[in-house]
């Protein structure tokens, strides 16, 4: 065989694995639906969405459905840059991405990369929602709908009762709301607690303390805090965010927080060695305290009321990105984990508390109790006040402002700053932030 | 020989080779060449330079990462750039975190190389142990190291504890986190250099170390004399990579501050990188791709001068010696 016909063999070999590594590829393109129709739709989540149970049920009554959570328990801060990329190459995310509420707005003003949901029938689902719920995932125009709501963050404060015990305060929840009406009530008992010297600090964090009082104000006044309505930047003008921010100032004054960042390992390992006595809690944190606390720390944690009136922190929305193969079957089953049977669901597995009237009326709700937290009564604790809860509008840029004055809050707990530079550096990096 | 002129003798045995035989022979000799060595190439192309210079087109734009517009700006990303003292910081850590890290890096490497290089039991395994440090994951190192510089519960603050110094917040100081990242970088680094170090010095003939001890050289002066100049071409390798690593470094300070927005290297941002702050405005929580892609073009310019200023500087310390 000549030089030239090896040649052409070779060549010919070459095509032909070319040919089929085209071809592989041109499969894998759609190896989520294989010869028998069955499909496998992913769901992008952050921390816990207590779906594991749901899927189950779904799979077994839609057998052609293969269901893949991914990001379970991971923290928003790296689940969210992670999505953004998916978005903007047009490849990579789930058929369901979860949303959280304070960067909804920002996902939001590019509606495309998401499918809307009105044109599958959504419409009719609106009931199932509280109306402001329903309402932030829908577009400004309102035309368009991007996300199912999946829970609210109604708040309270949960507590250790080992460390109040040995501070000499009572332990029982209703003692212990009645303890802290005000804010200024939480920070003298504070000082209380300070005083017995347990060797644990009263509040993990300054931070999220402060995002808690400026929800909580937001709330029950303007219903804004960072942006107005009108989206034009009110952080220095808006008297919730300096009356939040003169709180924060006093309990870090009071010397009670454990100055822990909030949502790092050593924050972990706080929850691990009981050292610190309360945390703002809005109703997905107990998952996190569990989480984080472990089967020793069980029956120690207690919830009680929120000093001041009420609040809401956190939530999040199920999308459907447009990069979906399958948006219809994708919108069914974000429709099954969003309906109130669904929501009941997930609050049963890990607590997010339902952001449907109906969920929060059934009794599967009101009558719930979590072992972990003293068989605290969840239900009660979080639904009463659900469906009263006042929303705080997020501005565009919501995210990245909240960053710069939850830090400056961060500078002044560990002494970096005082209050007045705090405040005034505060301002000026929630300004640059919101222009960049 | 005679291969070559079995070769050479045997076309004449056959009948001669038909015209597209002979035009592709020549254009295997041609062509051949360039297409093995097309794979790195085309690899480059496709992962170097195509990168390069998209990011420098998108540094060009207000490129909002999710709108579907990106208006084109000019220079206008670089004006506010060189305006903003959040990027000074960085590149001030940077090349902070840098030199802490790499001189004493370099030296231990060098050193650690000289022992390596002597007879003694269990060469080859102590040889390889210097390595191992190299190919654990980044992200156990920055783990482990960040246990260990905790405030509360770390083995460091416990240590400085037993002479007295109390509860040090190693993240939000700005020398502390520096040389807490520092240590991340050498534990995993200096013993990869320390076998180049090796290598280079096993290639030093021995003859010179011989002729040095009859002249009476002492090993001290045969290391400064005869290994380190002949090591320079080595020790001009060993402080480039280190460069282009150490103006790169992302994963030791970014897992070290564990927690709320990391990214920002400490309340303010007593550690974060160039490419920390690269990644800060590109993603997270600023969403700003034509930024970022501008941090990112700044940073390539830096490595690059800051690259071409080592080996100078290098150079002529090897001069003077």
């Amino acid at each position: 065989m000549g030089i030239t016909a090896r040649r052409r063999r070779l060549a010919a070999v070459a095509l032909a694995a070319v040919a089929v590594l085209v071809g592989a590829s041109a499969c894998g393109d759609d190896k989520t639906a294989n010869a028998n129709g069955n499909i496998t739709l992913t769901v992008d989540t952050f921390g816990q969405f207590g779906y594991t149970e749901l899927y189950r049920q779904y799979m077994d009554s839609h057998p052609n459905i293969r269901i893949i959570e991914r990001g379970t328990g991971s923290n928003l801060d790296e689940y969210s840059p992670k999505l953004t990329q998916w978005l903007a190459t047009g490849k990579g995310a789930g058929d369901i991405v979860s949303i959280e509420e304070g960067l909804l707005v920002e996902y939001k003003a590019n509606p495309n990369n998401f499918v809307n949901l009105l044109d599958y029938g959504a419409g009719d689902l609106k009931n199932n929602f509280m109306s402001w719920k329903w309402n932030q995932g829908l577009t400004a125009d309102g035309k368009k709908l991007i996300g199912l709501g999946t829970d609210v963050g109604g708040m309270a404060m949960c507590y250790r009762r080992d460390l109040f015990a040995k501070a000499g305060l009572p332990t029982d929840r209703a003692e212990v709301s009645a303890l802290w009406k005000t804010w200024d009530d939480y920070i003298a008992i504070g000082e209380r607690f300070k005083a017995a010297n347990t060797g644990a600090s009263f509040l993990d964090g300054a931070p999220n303390m402060f995002n808690t009082i400026l929800l909580q104000a937001a709330g029950n006044g303007s219903g804004y805090h960072y942006y107005d309505l009108d989206n034009k930047l009110v952080v220095d003008s808006n008297p919730a965010v300096k009356q939040a921010w003169d709180t924060a100032m006093k309990i870090i004054a009071a010397g009670i927080t454990g100055k822990f960042p909030q949502w790092s390992t050593e924050w972990v390992t706080a929850f691990q060695k009981g050292s610190f006595a309360t945390i703002a809690c809005p109703a997905w944190m107990t998952g996190v305290i569990s989480g984080n606390a472990g089967k020793d720390a069980s029956g120690q944690w207690d919830i009680a009321s929120v000093p001041g009136n009420g609040g809401n922190w956190g939530g999040s929305f199920l999308a459907v990105p447009t990069q979906s193969k399958h948006p219809r079957e994708a919108y069914e089953l974000a429709k099954f984990l969003t309906s109130p049977q669904g929501q009941i669901g997930a609050f049963k597995d890990k607590g997010p508390l339902p952001s449907s009237p109906q969920a929060l009326d059934d009794t599967a709700i009101k009558d719930a109790t979590n072992a972990y937290f003293n068989n605290a009564p969840v239900g009660q604790i979080f639904g009463a006040g659900a469906k009263s809860l006042k929303p705080v509008y997020m501005g565009p840029r919501n995210q990245a402002v909240r960053t710069e004055v939850e830090n400056a809050v961060r500078t002044v707990e560990l002494g970096q700053r005082t209050p007045d530079q705090g405040w005034q550096e505060a301002v000026a990096n929630a300004k640059k932030a919101a222009a960049k | 020989m005679s291969l070559t002129l079995e070769r050479e003798a045997a076309p004449a045995h056959r009948p001669p080779p038909p015209p597209i035989r002979a035009r592709w022979s020549r254009w295997d000799i041609r062509v051949s060449p360039y297409l093995y060595i097309a794979p790195f190439f085309v690899i480059f192309a496709a992962f170097g330079a195509y990168p390069l210079g998209y990011t420098l087109w998108v540094s060009l734009h207000d490129w909002d990462l999710l709108a579907d517009e990106h208006p084109f700006v000019g220079l206008a990303n670089y004006r506010a750039l060189v305006a903003d003292a959040d990027f000074w910081n960085s590149v001030v850590n940077t090349l902070g975190i840098f030199v802490i890290a790499t001189v004493p890096q370099l030296l231990l490497a060098l050193w650690l190389a000289n022992l390596l290089n002597r007879r003694m039991r269990g060469r080859t395994l102590f040889r390889m142990g210097v390595l191992i440090p190299n190919i654990t994951s980044t992200a156990a190192v920055a783990i482990i190291f960040g246990q260990l510089f905790a405030r509360d519960f770390g083995l460091v603050n416990w240590l400085l504890g037993l002479v007295g110094v109390d509860g040090f917040d190693w993240r939000v100081s700005r020398i502390g986190s520096w040389i807490a990242i520092a240590t991340m970088v050498d534990w995993r680094w200096t013993g990869y250099n320390a076998l180049i170090y090796l290598a280079a010095m096993q290639a030093i003939p021995r003859d010179l170390y011989e002729s040095a001890a009859i002249d009476g050289a002492s090993q001290a002066r045969q290391f400064w004399g005869i290994t380190v100049p002949l090591l320079r071409p080595t020790i001009v390798f060993t402080v480039i990579i280190s460069t282009i690593g150490g103006l790169q470094l992302f994963t030791e300070p970014l897992l070290f501050h564990s927690g709320t927005n990391p990214i920002r290297g400490g309340p303010l941002r007593e550690s974060q990188t160039m490419t920390m702050y690269m990644f800060e405005n590109a993603f997270q929580p600023n969403f700003n791709f034509g930024y970022g892609a501008a941090v990112a073009w700044m940073l390539f310019l830096f490595i690059i001068v800051a690259s071409i200023v080592n080996v100078s500087f290098i150079r002529r310390v090897g001069r003077q010696r």
